[in-house]
């Protein structure tokens, strides 16, 4: 018997990838955003609305990735927005090379921010990399404030929570104190955006986040010439 | 079960190694897994085993290593143990740290058999097999 050290991630391949696409990404002047949600909580519409609030300044395209909505990107592409569909083949999860072929059917140097939708889970897409520049989640209100306690992997790696259908607050036992005060313990620098998403309100301020966001890539990148 | 795409993972990594030097077996397989993921390793052993057979690997052990999550603290340096939900400094209370650990998931080593050790071990059958053959029937 012969042991043999290997000394390498899991995900190797995937990370490898991952790497490449950041960097196709980056040259392109693109900023990648990646969503992540369970099934319902309005991923759609939240990309629908963030494309409504940014449209007039920034170049948008969209990747669907989410199995459960196969109309997704038809919603999107009326809106006149370039819309790819992935698919999955039923994975539970976007990988890296999933978004490497759907990147290749997108004029990437005439777009300045890609919206990825994962696949509605809230488990999987948190161990994959996909050369994003930023992971958001959203919650919906109807599926509890506990949510946190059952998936905290999902708040720790976002960089903000996007609360949506927020106007339902008063019809479920959403206890908003407790939510925020969990997120806080599980990853305190990510900000929490309550939205209705299919009423505009409270998109303003999510959309300004990821707007400081992309500009704030973009200096980083002039900086390093 | 995105231990699935894990499992391929691992057994991607083991099976290049393995082959590399022209591995017969492999025998068992070591993996590291950080505290924070969301990995199951119930769901693991369980694709492990669904994967494995009519390979390289067929009948191997997966052997998981745990690994606790710690951070170090960007106000004070503080180096700390924690779980997921007290990520906070014990030292100065700043929630802003940086992770030391916790999020691996990594394949640390495999254990193969090859024909050169094959090979060792016929011409040296060692004390078990040497019992046997000095068998006092
Ligand atoms: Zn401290």
């Amino acid at each position: 018997m012969e042991r043999v050290d290997i000394g390498k991630p899991i995900l190797d391949r995937n990370e490898r990838l991952a790497a490449e696409n950041r960097e196709a990404f980056a040259r392109a002047g693109v900023f990648v955003l990646d969503l992540m949600a369970s099934p319902g909580a309005g991923k759609t519409s939240t990309i629908l609305a963030t494309v409504a609030a940014l449209r007039d300044r920034y170049r948008i395209a969209v990747i669907e990735g989410d199995i459960a909505s196969k109309v997704d990107s038809e919603k999107v592409k009326a809106h006149g927005i370039p819309a790819v569909q992935i698919n999955t083949g039923g994975a539970c999860h976007l990988e890296s090379e999933m978004i490497r072929r759907a990147a290749e059917a997108l004029p990437l140097d005439e777009l300045d921010l890609i919206i990825v939708e994962n696949v509605g889970n809230l488990v999987c897409p948190t161990e994959f990399d996909l050369g994003e520049d930023a992971k958001v989640m959203i919650l919906s209100v109807p599926e509890g404030h506990d949510k946190p306690y059952k998936y905290p992997n999902i708040f720790q790696i976002s960089e903000a929570v996007v609360l949506n259908k927020y106007d339902t607050m008063g019809v479920f036992d959403f206890d908003e104190e407790e939510f925020r005060s969990v997120v806080r313990s599980l990853n305190p620098a990510a900000p929490v955006f309550a939205i209705s998403a299919t009423k505009g309100d409270g998109v303003e301020a999510w959309a300004e986040w990821l707007a400081d966001r992309i500009e704030s890539a973009r200096s980083r990148a002039a900086a390093q010439g | 079960m995105h231990e699935m795409g894990i499992t391929r993972g691992i057994l991607e990594a083991a099976f290049e190694a393995a082959e590399e030097r022209g591995a017969t077996r492999i025998a068992e397989i070591r993996i590291r897994v950080g505290e924070l993921t969301e990995i199951v390793e119930f769901a693991l052993q369980f694709a492990f085993e669904s994967l494995t057979p009519g390979t390289l690997a067929e009948g191997a052990k997966l052997a998981v290593e745990h690994v606790g999550a710690r951070s170090r603290c960007g106000r004070c340096g503080t180096e700390f143990d924690h779980g997921r939900f007290d990520a906070l400094c014990p030292e100065c209370g700043n929630p802003f740290n940086e992770p030391v650990a916790g999020r691996e998931l990594l394949i640390t080593s495999i254990d193969i058999e090859t024909p050169e050790g094959l090979a060792d071990a016929l011409e040296d059958p060692g004390p078990a097999a040497g019992a046997v053959a000095a068998g006092e029937e």
